[in-house]
């Protein structure tokens, strides 16, 4: 009897037990008997085992319970006892009791509340999971006493530097929101404050809160647009639908529609679709000009076409659909049909969405017709699907096709769809009338199918066709009259009737003999046929009534005294109005206009025709009627509103000195720039302030150069990955080498420094300096444009001999978004004779060839490392092998590239010839390629320089390096380092800057630092051998300042090194900050080495 | 978004449900079972069913109904993509997803739910993060859990949902390295009366496991890339990498999975691996039907054809079939009407065949359509679109894995309409 006997293990019939108890728990004790106090005692068994002191015991207990809240049974009784244990040490146990509180929480309020110091607590845990799990739990909870602590919880939470406990955060705001709708202002804040985050965690969270909480608050996005649009590619997959979503509702708000409107709804015919936008442009007054920021969103939606979710292609195929030009939509076409390979849900959506669009484009899924033939094993609302799609897709070239697969159709064994096959082969019909005739005669031989539905449909088509033009086709008439006998679906025969009657004066001899058959079996008819039959007695009465006004008479009689109403009210309106009589007012005389008038012909349409007016993709469009919470898709504005309220004001990094830093950037090139870097959108939007004007008007240049930066943008992502990965891959081939001795001294120099061999180096160092000038002076040689920077680097390698070169390999990981770590520094030299002092640093500057080209005082590098990295390798190469290094010099060739001298190699034993790089480039950056090399002998080497420009990003520039026979794809991967250029400001103006920099801006770190580093020699040696910085004179003996600009951007770039022994403190201030962060990953790295 | 979700079996029965918002009604349900109910097949029910204040979106894997319960506006391709993960999910930890492992596991169901969704929005729906979270059940695991006394839930937190490899957990170790890449493609095809090809197109996917230590960076070329007309990656794949040079970088997930779909259009010529042989007929007036069926390979590049399986819905009328294989066995279901019949593998020399007799009902008319009959095949090694993989190369990793490819082509929606 009693279940403790019962092992554990046997849930499934201690569960039975339970229900069983709960299911009767209304049942007087002494009702139930000894059964159900046995079972009482079960619930009591679980508190037992709950309040035990064994882990085991109770997370065995919790399994129960979780259990029956899975079988939705009530275990709310046991909430006191559970709800003790929510600050358990076992993690399985703590999970299992937030499933229940969450679950029971708003039913035993007061007791809930007695979990919520707990969750407080951990909400200042130092480990930011347990506090997004504390806030995820707290904010479930439905309990409105809570509400104050949720919302400060909320703000916290949104603040905090995890970018996961903030996605969290976005979360809590929606289930706040739906707890106490009056939080509204305050939580718009907040969403205001998280919708500036710049973390692709947050993005689609906050998004969500955002249509949840105040979607009509469309203000809120402007500042975020563009940002959104750049990181969508890297957001998780369901933040993407969403997001993607609410910027076509934002998109509808804010551009001009790029339909022209003699075009917008009017393009089913193909002509019109394929006419090139050039031809339409030149017939406008005014031609279109997307703004860039339409643009913007079109190009970094499009690599997610290629999504596995296929929610996510749903979400930017409606995105195309209701924002991209008519002409660009085909794109679409492939991603539907290849989603139709999907589940059967999926099919039916997708397919959904296709019939709605293909109404209005048939060009659009032409090509894909037999992607939508039906199979045999589809389910009958996809078949019906498909067909309706196929019928949209019907025009005279390929009726004949679809006629003849309609044909197989109609054989079905699954007669709605049979059924549905022949609706579609009349509206085919209807539609094309070449093919009228031929539909028409094909559906009179269905007449004689055996099957029922299939013939009653065919004549309620029939009956619809021959009404469009009926002078035509007495014969058909006739025919139908013939098989009037055999036919008993009601429906058709009730149209056969009506058909009589319609056109009774082209079968002036058949419908009277209908009607006397009709008149034998009048009553036991249906009630349609019966209606039909009074009308065809009515209408020939008026027209023959010579032979029928008996049979006419008969029928009235029998109407009348008919059981069903309508029949008997029928009966007695057509007897007033067609027999005359003393009382019969004036309408009988016009019974005849009255009945005999000419119908107009029914439109045989399809019912996905007003779908459009959902937008696609939403749960309205599917059920075709207003969901809640629908948010409906506003047409086009007539004139755009002001694109200004996208630009996001950034404080002018330096306005003091002069020119503007913008300055410089033509205005041509900004506006191609605007949206090639998509990792720092602020900086673009910096731009954009400055180059607005210029960027609208050169709209064409910048569509022309779309296609190759899409592809670049597109892949942020994955590129930087790829960087740490070639990075790596770097570091293995000069290991590599390393075993296999060859004639590369340098190289192997460097594979011994990866070791930290560093003591034998000096010697290799000069060597390797040496050999390196010595190949300037071939460059020299070989290309007067580059004289300048040989002859400039030349000094400068030669004012400070280096020492040694070393790369490092970092190998720690560490919990963060940005996951640079293996990001290695390209080399830590160690200059030997000389840490520059600044009064050195001005020598240097009159050293320096090169103009100084922006107001903010480029200085020369303080240091030039020699490490020089693999290219290309002699294997692949076939002989050719080419290594590069940053010269750390302004790139003579533009503003914003990065100069590289590359020096190649000839290992073969035969000449290479035309030594050159390919002019197609594959990823986005401008290179300036060095002159064509005619010939390089065997054994030889040449040193070359060019120029790249980076866009401050470390994403490898790809390209080909070709030689008369071969083509090899090579990489160059900077360091974060090299992206900078020194400049000099004065101390004054340096902690001015850093001043405006502050918060998001800067990043910051303490490190140990190890005792031969403390020397501020040594600090300035190690900052300025990873990044190419300049030194600030400083009057504080224990900080050093260092400063930069980035090539591409001119963003200033502060470093501050602040020494508090043992320890020192690290500040990077730069808006850039995803280069801080790189940045100082690598001056840590750097500064805690104990290397000299 | 979501609100809840009820797991409904075959019978009818909901024997599991989750709420992630306040908690709904399973009566909600009776709409759903009403449509059960109006739907003659068990895929007729719509996927979306509008209810007075909720809207319930379903998916039928495994004969088991997904109903979630939807309270607003939501992309029902977002939930129906969601209910698809899920059924994935329950099917990589407990080996298959039927009603029975459900119960079995109610608590890490339940435990994986809790994690897939917050508030309704998808949180972790990766399975390399679900399962740092959730150890997937083994017999081995529950033995030490019993003895022990430890937990399926990992003791450490998950780092994954926070790098910027999400898919791929940290600190995997193998003492084995090994990488295999499985091409599968699947021919749709409908072939017509006289054998001619209506609509033939290839859709195959690249299935992977790889089971690599560390970071490994894998990337895979093809010898004729060009053959792909659409694709869809798994998200570790570099997009632009792929669009520039054709080749497939990736940092894989650890485990099983699919690195690729791909569709090669129609408009390249499809080879037909098989041809069908048919003479079914039914004479009016009589109750008996000839049934005659011969298979025999077509274009099959020398592989042989295996696994053959043909099926046939019979016409209702049909009351049993009296039939001759000359190889493999046949079955014939009285009720649904199913003839399926498993041939093997073909022999080029002698081609399998089933002959015989079909009893009608006495009195009913002649089926006005034959039926359709949908075969199913295997050609090992062979991709039927010709696509090779050149190479597989590993960065990163200093250790040699151990590589394969395999090959395989599949009838997938393959009907011959007689």
């Amino acid at each position: 009897m009693s279940n403790n006997n019962v092992s554990y293990n046997e849930q499934v019939s201690l569960e039975s037990g339970v229900d069983a108890a709960q299911e009767n728990s209304s049942i007087p004790a002494s009702v139930s008997g000894g059964l159900f106090s046995a079972d009482y005692k079960k619930n009591e068994d679980l508190k037992e085992m709950l309040e035990s002191n064994k882990d085991s015991q109770k997370l065995e207990a919790m399994k129960r319970i979780v259990g029956l809240i899975a079988k939705g049974k009530n275990a709310s009784e046991l909430f006191p006892a559970v709800v003790k244990n929510v600050a358990s040490k076992n993690i399985e146990l703590k999970k299992l009791v937030y499933v229940y509180l969450v679950r029971y929480a708003e039913e035993q309020q007061d007791l809930a509340l007695l979990s919520i110091s707990t969750f407080q607590r951990a909400l200042k845990d130092p480990n930011q999971l347990i506090r997004a799990s504390a806030l995820r739990v707290l904010s479930s909870i439905r309990v409105p006493i809570i509400v104050p602590i949720m919302m400060l919880s909320i703000k916290e939470a949104s603040t905090d530097l995890s970018p996961y406990v903030r996605k969290t955060a976005a979360h809590a705001i929606q289930k706040l929101y739906s707890l106490d709708p009056d939080q509204k202002e305050h939580l718009i804040e907040v969403i205001e404050k998280l919708l500036k985050d710049k973390s692709t965690l947050v993005a689609g969270s906050v998004v969500m809160a955002f249509e949840e909480v105040c979607p009509e608050r469309i203000d809120l996005i402007h500042k975020n647009y563009r940002k959104l649009c750049n990181l969508l590619v890297d957001v998780e997959e369901w933040g993407q639908v969403v997001i993607i979503h609410m910027l076509t509702r934002y998109a509808r708000t804010q551009f001009v529609s790029p339909w022209r409107e003699d075009a917008v709804f009017d393009e089913n015919s193909e002509k019109a679709f394929y006419d090139s936008e050039e031809e339409r442009k030149v017939e406008q007054v005014k031609p279109y000009i997307m703004d860039p920021d339409h643009r913007l969103l079109l190009r970094n939606t499009k690599p997610l076409f290629q999504s596995r979710n296929t929610a996510v292609v749903m979400a930017v195929s409606q995105l195309y659909w209701h924002l991209a030009p008519k002409h660009e939509l085909n794109i679409i076409t492939k991603s539907l049909v290849r989603l139709l390979r999907s589940h059967r849900e999926v099919q039916f959506i997708v397919l959904q969405n296709i019939a709605t669009m293909s109404i209005q484009r048939k060009g659009m899924f032409e090509p894909f017709m037999k992607s939508f033939y039906v199979r045999s094993t589809d389910a009958t609302h996809i078949k019906i699907l498909k067909l309706e799609i196929l019928t949209n897709l019907a025009n005279e070239a390929n009726i004949s096709t679809i006629l003849r697969e309609f044909q197989t159709y109609v054989k079905s064994q699954d007669k709605a769809f049979a059924a549905a096959t022949i609706q579609a082969i009349g509206r085919c019909a209807t539609d094309i009338s070449e093919v009228t005739d031929t539909c028409l005669n094909g559906l009179v031989l269905l007449l004689s199918n055996r099957d029922e539905t299939v013939v009653a449909e065919s004549v309620v088509v029939i009956k619809k066709l021959l009404q469009t033009q009926p002078s035509q086709h007495s014969d058909i008439i006739k025919h139908m009259a013939k098989l009037f006998d055999n036919i008993t679906v009601s429906m058709a025969r009730a149209s056969i009737l009506w058909l009589m009657g319609e056109y009774c004066e082209h079968v002036p001899k058949i419908a009277p003999d209908v009607l006397r058959k009709m008149a034998k079996t009048f009553t036991s008819e249906e009630d349609i046929v019966k209606l039909q039959t009074v009308n065809l007695a009515a209408k020939l009465y008026l027209t023959n009534s010579k032979q029928t006004k008996l049979l006419t008479q008969y029928i009235l009689n029998l109407g009348k005294y008919d059981q069903n109403y309508d029949i008997r009210d029928r009966t007695r309106f057509i007897r007033q109005l067609i027999v005359p009589n003393e009382k019969s007012g004036a309408l009988s005389k016009y019974a005849r206009r009255i009945l005999m008038a000419p119908k107009p012909a029914p439109v045989l349409q399809s019912a996905f025709k007003d779908r459009d007016r959902f937008q696609l993709g939403t749960l309205s469009h599917t059920l075709n009627s207003q969901a809640i919470g629908y948010l409906e898709l506003s047409d086009w504005p007539a004139v755009a509103p002001d694109q200004s309220v996208r630009i996001v004001e950034v404080v002018e990094p330096v306005k003091e000195t002069g020119a503007p830093v913008h300055g410089k950037s033509k205005p041509g090139k900004s506006s191609e720039k605007f949206y090639s870097d998509s990792e720092e959108e602020e900086e673009e939007e910096e731009e954009g302030s400055s180059s607005e004007d210029s960027s609208s008007s050169s709209e064409e240049s910048e569509s022309e150069s779309e296609s190759e930066e899409n592809s670049d943008d597109s892949n942020k992502s994955s590129s930087s990955q790829s960087d740490s990965e070639k990075k790596k891959k770097t570091l293995k081939n000069k290991k590599l080498q390393q075993q296999k001795p060859d004639g590369k001294d340098r190289k192997q120099k460097n594979g011994n420094a990866v070791k930290g061999e560093s003591r034998s180096e000096s010697e290799s160092a000069s060597e390797s300096s040496s050999s390196e000038s010595s190949s300037e002076s071939g460059s020299e040689l070989d290309s007067d444009s580059d004289s300048d920077s040989g002859t400039d680097q030349k000094k400068n390698t030669r004012s400070k001999p280096v020492q040694s070169t070393l790369v490092t390999k970092v190998e720690k990981k560490e919990v963060s978004l940005l996951d640079l770590d293996d990001f290695s520094p390209a080399a830590v030299p160690s200059p030997k004779s000389s840490i520059l002092s600044p009064s050195l640093l001005s020598d240097l500057q009159g050293l320096s060839i090169s103009p100084t080209q922006s107001a903010l005082q480029a200085s020369s590098p303080v240091f030039v490392p020699e490490t020089s990295h693999e290219l290309l390798h002699r294997m692949t190469g076939k002989g050719l092998s080419a290594q590069y290094r940053f010269t750390r010099q302004p790139c003579i060739y533009g503003n914003s590239m990065v100069s590289l001298q590359l020096t190649l190699s000839n290992s073969s034993d035969q000449a290479l010839e035309n030594i050159h790089i390919s002019e197609k480039s594959s990823t986005g950056q401008n290179i300036h390629r060095f002159n064509a090399i005619e010939r390089l002998e065997p054994q030889a080497s040449v040193t070359v320089s060019m120029g790249v420009d980076f866009n401050d990003s470390t994403q490898a520039a790809n390209f080909q390096l070709c030689t008369k026979e071969d083509e090899f794809s090579v990489s160059i991967q900077p360091a974060v380092g090299e992206l900078l250029l020194p400049i000099t400001v004065s101390e004054a103006d340096f902690s001015k800057e850093q001043g405006k920099l502050l918060g998001m801006n800067e990043s910051s770190a303490t490190i140990t630092m190890t005792p031969e580093n403390v020397s501020s020699q040594s600090v300035n040696r190690k900052v300025v051998s990873v990044a190419n910085l300049g030194v600030i004179p400083s009057s504080q003996e224990n900080i050093h300042r260092f400063a930069g600009k980035t090539v591409s951007s001119g963003c200033l770039v502060l470093v501050s090194v602040a020494l508090k022994d043992p320890d020192a403190v690290i500040t990077i201030n730069t808006e850039r900050t995803v280069m801080g962060s790189m940045l100082l990953r690598q001056l840590k790295t750097a500064l805690t080495n104990s290397d000299p | 978004m979501i609100h809840s979700l009820f797991l409904v079996n075959a019978s009818g029965d909901i024997f599991l449900e989750k709420h992630w918002k306040s908690v709904v009604s399973r009566s909600v349900c009776d709409y759903f079972f009403e449509a059960l109910e109006r739907a003659t097949e068990p895929e007729n029910v719509p996927p979306v069913i509008s209810t007075p204040h909720h809207y319930l979106i379903n998916v039928l894997r495994h004969r088991i109904y997904f109903v979630a319960v939807i309270q607003s506006e939501v992309p029902p391709l977002f939930v129906i993509e969601f209910l698809h993960r899920v059924v994935d999910t329950f099917q990589d930890y407990f080996g298959v997803c039927t009603e029975a492992a459900i119960k079995d596991n109610v608590v890490v169901v339940y435990e994986l739910l809790e994690e897939m969704l917050d508030n309704g929005f998808p949180l972790a729906t990766e399975s390399n993060i679900l399962k740092e979270l959730i150890k997937p059940p083994t017999i081995l695991r529950t033995v030490v859990n019993t003895i022990t006394g430890s937990t399926n839930v990992g003791e450490q937190l998950p780092t994954g949902q926070l790098s910027v490899v999400p898919w791929r957990r940290t600190g995997v170790k193998y003492t084995n390295n090994e990488a295999y890449f499985d091409v599968i493609e699947e021919i749709d095809a409908i072939i017509d009366k006289s054998g001619s090809t209506i609509t033939a197109e290839i859709q195959g996917v690249i299935d992977a496991c790889v089971k690599l230590t560390g970071m490994p960076d894998l990337t895979l070329s093809f010898m004729n890339p060009r053959l792909l007309d659409d694709v869809s990656f798994h998200p570790c794949v570099r997009f632009k990498r792929w669009e520039a040079e054709r080749i497939l970088s990736f940092i894989p997930p650890d485990g099983n999975f699919r690195l690729l779909s791909y569709h090669v259009s129609s408009q390249n010529l499809v080879a037909i691996p098989v041809y069908v042989k048919h003479n079914i007929s039914f004479r009016e007036g009589s109750s008996q039907g000839r049934f005659e069926l011969t298979l025999g390979p077509k274009q099959t590049m020398g592989k042989a054809v295996e696994s053959v399986l043909v099926s046939s819905q019979l016409p209702r009328g049909v009351l049993n079939a009296n039939l001759n294989p000359s190889q493999g066995t046949y079955t014939f279901d009285p009720v649904t009407k199913l003839l399926s019949w498993d041939v093997g593998k073909i022999n080029p020399q002698k081609l399998p065949s089933l002959k015989g007799s079909m009893s009608l009902q006495a009195g009913a008319s002649k089926p006005d359509e034959n039926p359709t009959i949908n075969i199913q095949l295997k050609i090992q090694q062979l991709a039927i679109s010709g696509l090779k993989v050149n190479r597989l190369d590993m960065y990163g990793e200093k250790y040699k894995p151990f590589k394969g490819i395999k090959y395989m082509t599949k009838a997938g929606k393959f009907q011959v309409r007689t």
